[in-house]
């Protein structure tokens, strides 16, 4: 008891309001329609905030050594990595289109 | 002597963990930091093949899946989160039946959502998103019952990011149930309940997930 005891807990029913909060704000941002660029800036930056309320309040990740958040960061920065490196991908259907794609092959069905 | 002494000391130098009170919060902390990999590399792909479509296009999401009931979906996971925690509050101020109590209405938040998703789905099928084809027409917002067009690569993205989460929540549900009967049989404590802290782990991580998932693919 007194182990656990000491250990500070967050009010977590604030952070529910904030969640509860981003969640609204998100679909109000997400549904009128406007420049595709600043709807994906506000919608990321906005779960990006409600991720990081999840993990350092509810994970406890803030009550725990600061190692451990270093490890927990790293896969997200590595899959924003991940995006930057499929971007020569992205843009592949513009490159092919100067060649010709072939015709779709049709199937002779009637064998007989 | 002096060998012995020596022995001591090596004996005295040892790596603290990077969760000293749980090694066990350490192992689930590793799996969570690689399934972050697995849904990061399934939410990469889906940006390539979304920007990737090209001439033929990626058809407006908010035509073809309504915002209105993943919204609650994300409220009631949300909801399921607070349970959780709530639950691990309980079991540490040594209250057990309120712990059984709170554990059993994170379950029932998990079984609704499933069951939400379930007919989601089934809504999905029945307008005609499928692994090879997208609807003819908008069932929902402005684009409702225009026609629209895009890559038929929305179906089997849709379902295999929002179906590997869904398996996810499946995994947790029998998870949180496993953690609940051992609960309900008096295993944990004020003193012992890393068992219960590392479950809700797995259980935020999951929100988490949902949280990013409901951006990219619904709103977006």
């Amino acid at each position: 008891m007194a182990e656990n005891g000491h250990k500070e807990h967050p009010k977590y029913m604030n952070i529910f309001w904030w969640l509860l909060a981003l969640t609204i704000i998100e679909v109000a941002v997400a549904i009128p329609e406007y420049s595709i660029v600043l709807k994906a800036i506000l919608l990321i930056g906005l779960a990006c905030s409600k991720a990081a309320l999840v993990a350092i309040y509810f994970m406890h990740l803030k009550f725990e050594r600061k190692t451990l958040a270093a490890i927990v960061i790293t896969p997200f920065l590595i899959c924003v990595f991940l995006v930057i490196m499929l971007m020569p991908d992205l843009t592949l259907d513009t490159r092919l289109d100067g060649i010709e794609k072939p015709a779709a092959e049709v199937v002779d069905t009637s064998v007989h | 002597m002096e060998h012995a002494t020596t022995l001591d000391h090596t004996e005295d130098v040892y790596e603290p963990s990077l969760t000293p009170d749980s090694l066990g919060k350490l192992g689930m902390w590793i799996f969570l930091v690689g399934d972050t990999m697995s849904f990061g590399a399934l939410l990469a792909v889906y940006a390539a093949l979304r920007a990737g479509a090209g001439v033929v296009g990626w058809a407006p999401p908010d035509a073809i899946l309504g915002i209105n009931l993943t919204a609650f979906m994300t409220f009631l996971l949300i909801c399921s989160s607070v349970t959780m925690v709530k639950a691990l509050e309980s079991i540490q101020n040594a209250n057990v039946s309120r712990m059984c109590l709170f554990l059993g209405l994170t379950i029932a938040g998990g079984v609704i959502f499933l069951g939400l998703q379930a007919y989601e789905w089934y809504q999905l099928i029945h307008h005609g998103l499928t692994l090879t084809g997208i609807p003819d027409h908008g069932s929902y917002g402005a684009l409702k019952g225009q026609a629209i067009s895009g890559s038929t690569l929305f179906g089997p993205t849709f379902y295999a990011i929002t179906g590997f989460h869904g398996m996810h929540v499946t995994g947790g549900v029998i998870y949180l149930i496993v953690i609940l009967i051992h609960g309900l049989r008096g295993r944990y404590t004020a003193e012992f309940n890393h068992e219960v802290e590392i479950v809700g782990l797995y259980w935020h991580f999951v929100d988490l997930i949902w949280i990013m998932v409901f951006t990219f693919i619904y709103l977006l």
